[in-house]
């Protein structure tokens, strides 16, 4: 455990004073609080009748102009802070040749890999929180809204749907940082799974539905359904839908279902909001599948660290 | 009854059908400078890196000081330094934070870690630029940082890879200098790696020879010799001659009893000795 420890406070002084942290920090802050000060500025616009009752939350999920959301920020930046602060972690030790001095000392083998994640994720989630919390400052100082418990506990959730999300890119990142020797390689393939769930799956699964079920001009609407729900079961692969649907559920209390079933339905149902452990029971198959993907991810990355041999070159 | 600090029985690696390492016995005793020679490529990188458990042998096995190297990693790499070929650190930290980091990964505690690295940073000469980040150091300054980064564990044995390559003359005489002071101050027992061969006979008790895989003789340099060559060599004894070599002195040696052979030298001399001494007088 000591080795543990040691690894991870050493990689968390590296982190936080890295340039890449403030930069990266930087930029995030400075996006989010403009969208926060444009939507300030015409927040009257957007607002209807029924989501006066959370303000606060709308701030972030509503797009002013322009300018996308704060949450799309987050599933866009989301995935490049996890792999800038994974796809280096173990190929660069090995090029420096850090790793052999490292692993001579009395430690176990995976105290270097869990201390790099755990880190990464401690690194992330502090990014995360303070700009959330810089948000809340502007807008109790700005605006005068004061966020609700229910508000405050949604926050919360979606804190830690992001950091798990964060977290499968800094896993996906660290493992092709195992796999691939060159630091170059694992950002360039890290950067094409990013480019892939993020944009690629969304035509891939409408291809495939279109094969399997053609639609046409007199098409039923369970011939639609039908295609509707095969493109969301492949979408939902991707931990960026899964995390957008996360978002939308627990950012939105009105929301209650994906897809144009959805649509169905809600046109028969009133738009009153749902409490919070409903919109978790919503999204809670989307929740699990992302724990889920990150931890699978990791301990593929755990499993080839162990088994890779250090070798004479 | 000698202690044996090192053992390695039957050792053999695979990788990939090729055997890198064929069998290898070695014994190494308390306060042996060890020295571990062969061409690039022979497997004694990979001999090491299983004696430390950081590879997996394919059969047989190694002890140090009566522990298993594989089942039991941590405690043989406790009581062992190792200092890889080609040493790395971690660029942007100090020479002080490098070795804050080995000491706290050997769960030293801070207070006693503190005045070891100032220690060690003196023994190896670096005390001045201990709070340069070692980015900015040369490449025989990180070696001999490597040298502090075993010491600082306070180990019993130190395996050292190739502790000599790719520095100057001077450098090289210091690193020697240094591992033949851990050795008698501080009864370090040493494995040493190297193909540099008028190096390992400067300071070296004891020398094991791998080639390709397997080792063709363990011994002294003396029983080596002896063995290998098969020849009795006859002692030799060099004789100065001030200011001018005249025939009447040969003839009158010649005359000794007993002397075989007597030959006249000009005087040679070598690179080694002018660079040392060019670069020690500025």
């Amino acid at each position: 455990m000591n080795g543990l420890k040691v690894v991870f406070w050493k990689e968390m002084a590296d982190h936080l004073g890295s340039r890449k942290f403030i930069i990266l920090f930087a930029i995030i802050l400075a996006m989010s609080v403009s969208v926060v000060y444009i939507l300030s500025q015409s927040i009257s616009e957007y607002l209807t009748e029924t989501s006066k009752e959370y303000m606060f939350l709308n701030l972030f999920t509503i797009s002013a102009g322009s300018l996308p959301s704060f949450i799309f920020f987050v599933s866009f930046f989301g995935p490049l802070i996890g792999i800038i602060f994974g796809f280096d972690a173990i190929n660069s030790e090995r090029s420096k040749g850090t790793m052999s001095t490292v692993l001579s000392q009395p430690i176990y083998r995976d105290a270097l890999i869990n201390g790099k994640f755990f880190a990464g994720l401690t690194t992330i989630g502090i990014m995360l929180i303070s700009i959330i919390l810089i948000i809340l400052g502007l807008e109790l100082g700005v605006l005068g809204i004061v966020p609700n418990i229910e508000e405050i506990s949604r926050m919360g959730l979606f804190f830690v749907a992001s950091v798990i999300y964060i977290g499968f890119w800094l896993s996906m990142g660290i493992l092709f940082s195992i796999i691939f020797r060159q630091t170059t390689t694992s950002a360039l393939v890290s950067v094409m799974f990013w480019i892939f769930f993020a944009f690629f799956i969304l035509m891939i699964a409408s291809v495939i539905a279109d094969q399997v079920v053609p639609l046409d001009q007199n098409a039923t609407l369970e011939t639609i359904t039908k295609n509707d729900e095969i493109k969301n079961m492949i979408l939902r692969f991707s931990p960026v839908v899964l995390f957008q649907e996360i978002v939308i559920a627990l950012l939105n209390p009105s929301a209650r279902a994906f897809g144009v079933s959805s649509l169905i339905k809600l046109s028969e149902l009133l738009p009153t909001s749902l409490s919070i452990s409903q919109s978790l029971m919503v999204i809670w198959p989307q929740f699990v599948g992302l724990i889920a993907l990150m931890l699978i991810c990791f301990a593929i990355s755990y499993i080839i660290f162990m088994r890779q041999e250090i070798r004479a070159t | 009854m000698k202690n044996i600090v090192l053992e390695a029985r039957n050792l053999t690696k695979f990788y990939n059908h090729n055997k890198v390492v064929d069998n290898v016995n070695l014994q190494i005793e308390t306060g042996e400078i060890f020295g571990f020679l062969g061409p690039n490529g022979a497997g004694k990188t990979t001999t090491i890196l299983m004696a430390l458990g950081l590879t997996e042998p394919s059969s047989g096995e190694v002890n140090i000081f009566g522990y298993n190297s594989t089942r039991e990693p941590l405690k043989v790499k406790r009581v062992t330094s190792y200092l890889p070929e080609n040493v790395g650190f971690y660029e942007d930290l100090t020479a002080q934070e490098n070795l804050k980091y080995i000491t706290r990964l050997n769960g030293i505690p801070e207070k006693k870690a503190d005045e070891k690295i100032e220690e060690v940073l003196n023994i190896v000469g670096l005390s001045e630029e201990a709070n340069k980040e070692v980015g900015k150091y040369s490449k025989g300054m990180k070696q001999r940082l490597g040298m502090a980064s075993v010491l600082v564990k306070e180990p019993k044995l130190a395996i050292l890879d190739e502790p000599t390559t790719g520095i100057d003359p001077k450098g090289v005489e210091e690193i020697l200098n240094l591992i033949v002071k851990m050795s008698r101050e501080q009864n370090i027992t040493i494995m040493l790696s190297s193909h540099l061969l008028y190096q390992v006979q400067k300071i070296c008790t004891k020398i094991g020879i791998i080639s390709k895989g397997r080792i063709v003789a363990q011994g002294t340099i003396h029983e080596i010799g002896q063995e290998v060559l098969k020849i009795n060599k006859e002692d030799s004894l060099e004789v100065k001659v001030n200011p001018k070599l005249s025939p009447s002195i040969i003839e009158s040696i010649k005359k000794i009893e007993g002397i075989t052979k007597v030959e006249k030298k000009s005087p040679e001399h070598s690179l080694e000795e002018i660079y040392i001494k060019y670069f020690r007088e500025e």
